[in-house]
């Protein structure tokens, strides 16, 4: 082992030197092949790291919410529902929520109006509201600042700033508005009794879908939505957008795939020259292939490293500039948050079938043309 | 549900193995045909050089096919999220009836492709390429088996739709099922173990007896398929108990999650890659007669024999440790 570990030692030796021989060649390689890395591993960073951020978020969701629909829309919860609910076995509480879109002509956005649960960490009084960060960014609100609010109905109300919520928070409550349920359904005009959906929290995991379809049986025009279900549809979304930006990107990957094809036959009449000369003082064809083989593991390895840590920065320090429009989406209260950074195996496992493999397959018929070139052939040019 | 990240690598991994593996066919059918080594004509001259593009091309696939299988169950396990019942590999593998064939064929073309490098490895070691013809046929032989491992994934892949009700692990491994699986589950833990650890030690006995008399290359290679699927059994009936403290949780997929810490790689790395090792100590068996490996053949065969001795004993502390380790007691009291 020794022998053969002192070979590979000094294979590797002679191909970082006839690597620095040949700088800018191999550098133009590096450098486009960092790219195609980091372009790859951005995408898939950021989509896990939403994924994670999605499940983070739905964690503490609720197990399943009641929504009526009336004509296939989502319609108010009637007084009385929350009854016909009764006992259904299994379920821990249930609870009416309130909460709506409100579209400030002001800045042209929406926000979400809601009235917090009796448990909410921060209660609200009456003609007080807390408000989420990017709205307070983009009305100038502080705590203590006056709001007026033209409702629906055409009233004007004002509120008193209480609080602006955490930044941590950011990614849910961007465009949060809390008020008490008594302001809420001033505001909105709702009647006592009404809810906008129910909230139900089933303590065993097992029995969700059976409560769900009970649910259905008791209320046939409602709609439950499990969490399960959402969370669901996350992973299959971003996954979806994350495979689609890798397709569209595999344009690029094929470029690369031909340019490295192309480096790799277009022997300078030097590198040709060193070929014959290795081979007339001894090595074998296997040698030269050998040698090849370690030139292209060096290469790929430091790309792979190089456009990794490059893709890590670019998603987790400069929240990704390039791809957020595509994976996240937009609106005008966009929310500022930082994803929480995240390697997973299955990712660089799968970066790697992406870059290193199609680089291997392109190159070996190159190499190998070179490599059975005969010594004088080459040395001749 | 082509659009996810790890099937695209799956795909292009299969689908640039099969396309290559089927441009060598016609070469390798040639080469079986016209090959001789004690010939000077161009024909022979364009076969060897061909040769060196062919070894190192399909290295790299099978390489590529080793990793693969790796992949595809990492990815399956992952899948399971969006699959209504399925918690684990088995659900997402449910779904359709094309996922635990595709599986399978995966290990198949694990095991082949294990066993053809090594014959590569033995082939380039000799002078005279001896096994050449036998490299190429094995590579006609496997094609068929890399292109039903393709389609048979490409199948299930096309196939699967998120939010089909499967069954989850705890269906399929427990006692009342009827199929395969289920069949290893029923097998009460203490016979269970007797057989996990006998086979284990006769396979590693076997194994370090070829070690040191360089005997019983077929004895090896049975013993090594044997333990590998007593140990599979056992990890179904005994090991995955202990991992999930649950006298009736029987999943073999589920001890590959991070909730269990990714345990179960600790006892399949090494399990698969012994009985690689020890079934291709008998893959080499036939060719110790070959006067030009006399001096080869032996060393590399004594070598997969210690890789199988180190994998299998590996694999079996890994399970014991787990067995102590666990708060569940099964056996006794």
């Amino acid at each position: 082992m020794p022998a053969w570990l002192t070979r590979q030692q000094a294979l590797i030796d002679f191909t970082l030197a006839s690597l620095a021989r040949r700088k800018l060649k191999n550098l133009g390689l590096l450098l486009v092949y960092t790219l195609i890395v980091f372009l790859l591993a951005s995408v898939m960073l950021f989509g896990h790291a939403l994924r994670r951020e999605a499940a983070a978020v739905l964690k503490d969701s609720p197990e399943v919410i009641i929504q009526r629909m009336v004509a296939g829309r989502h319609d108010l919860i009637p007084p009385g529902y929350l009854d016909r609910l009764g006992h259904i076995r299994g379920v821990q509480s249930q609870q009416g929520r309130l909460w709506g879109y409100y579209y400030d002509p002001v800045v042209k956005a929406n926000y979400t109006v809601m009235v917090p649960g009796p448990d909410a960490a921060s209660p609200v009084a009456t003609g007080r509201v807390v408000v989420g960060a990017a709205m307070a960014r983009a009305r100038g609100l502080a705590p203590g600042n006056l709001i007026s609010l033209r409702a629906y109905s055409g009233r004007l109300f004002s509120f008193t700033v209480a609080d602006v919520l955490d930044h941590d928070s950011e990614l849910v409550s961007a465009d949060l508005v809390l008020m008490t349920e008594a302001d809420f359904r001033a505001f909105f005009e709702i009647t006592a009794g009404h809810y906008t959906d129910i909230v139900l929290s089933v303590a065993n995991p097992q029995e969700v879908r059976n409560v769900a379809a009970k649910i259905s049986a008791a209320l046939p025009d409602s709609r439950p939505i499990l969490r399960d279900e959402v969370l669901r549809t996350y992973e299959s979304v971003f996954n979806w957008r994350e495979g689609i930006v890798l397709v569209l990107l595999a344009g690029a990957l094929l470029a690369f795939a031909i340019f490295a094809w192309e480096k790799a036959s277009g022997l300078s009449a030097e590198e040709k020259r060193e070929i014959g000369i290795l081979k007339a003082i001894g090595w074998e064809t296997g040698d030269v292939l050998k040698m090849k083989f370690w030139e292209g593991a060096l290469v790929s390895l430091t790309a792979f490293l190089l456009g990794y840590v490059a893709a890590y920065l670019h998603v987790f320090h400069f929240a990704s500039a390039l791809f957020e429009p595509v994976l996240k989406g937009w609106a005008v209260l966009y929310p500022r948050f930082e994803l929480t950074p995240a390697v997973d195996g299955l990712q660089v496992a799968t970066l790697f079938f992406f870059t290193v493999f199609p680089y291997t397959v392109a190159t070996t018929v190159p190499i190998w043309r070179a490599a059975i070139t005969d010594p004088d052939a080459a040395m001749r040019g | 549900m082509l659009f996810q990240p790890a099937i695209i690598a799956l795909l292009l991994a299969s689908g640039t193995g099969l396309a290559l593996l089927a441009a060598a066919a016609p070469f390798a059918w040639e080469l079986i045909r016209r090959w001789d080594i004690a010939s000077g004509s161009e024909r022979q001259l364009r076969l060897e050089r061909r040769t060196y593009l062919m070894s190192t091309l399909l290295t790299l696939v099978f390489a590529s096919q080793l990793l693969a299988l790796l992949l595809f169950v990492f990815n399956a396990d992952r899948m399971a999220v969006m699959f209504v019942g399925a918690m684990c590999a088995v659900g997402a593998l449910n779904v359709d009836p094309f996922g635990f064939p595709a599986l399978a064929s995966q290990i198949a073309v694990f095991f082949l492709a294990a066993i053809w490098l090594v014959i590569n490895h033995v082939d380039s070691r000799a002078s005279d390429y001896p096994l050449v013809r036998v490299k190429y046929a094995l590579l006609l032989a496997i094609l068929p088996v890399v292109a039903l491992t393709f389609t048979l994934q490409l199948e299930y892949f096309l196939n699967l739709r998120a939010d089909v009700i499967t069954s989850c692990c705890g269906s399929l491994f427990s006692s009342e099922a009827r199929s395969l699986g289920g069949d290893a589950a029923a097998l009460p833990a203490r016979p269970a173990m007797v057989l996990f650890y006998g086979t284990l030690a006769a396979a590693v006995a076997t194994a370090l007896v070829h070690v040191r008399s360089g005997r019983a290359a077929w004895l090896v290679a049975g013993s090594a398929a044997a333990a590998f699927v007593a140990a599979l059994a056992g990890i179904v009936s005994f090991v995955s108990l202990y991992v999930y403290e649950h006298p009736h949780h029987h999943c073999p997929f589920c001890i590959l999650k991070p909730d269990y810490d990714y345990q179960g790689y600790w006892l399949y790395l090494p399990l698969f890659t012994a009985a690689a090792a020890g079934l291709a100590v008998g893959a080499l068996r036939p060719f110790a007669g070959i006067p030009s490996l006399a001096g080869i053949l032996p060393a590399i065969s004594r070598r997969l024999a210690w890789f199988a001795a180190g994998g299998f004993t590996a694999c079996a502390a890994v399970a014991t440790f787990m067995v102590l380790r666990s708060r569940l007691i099964l056996i006794g009291g």
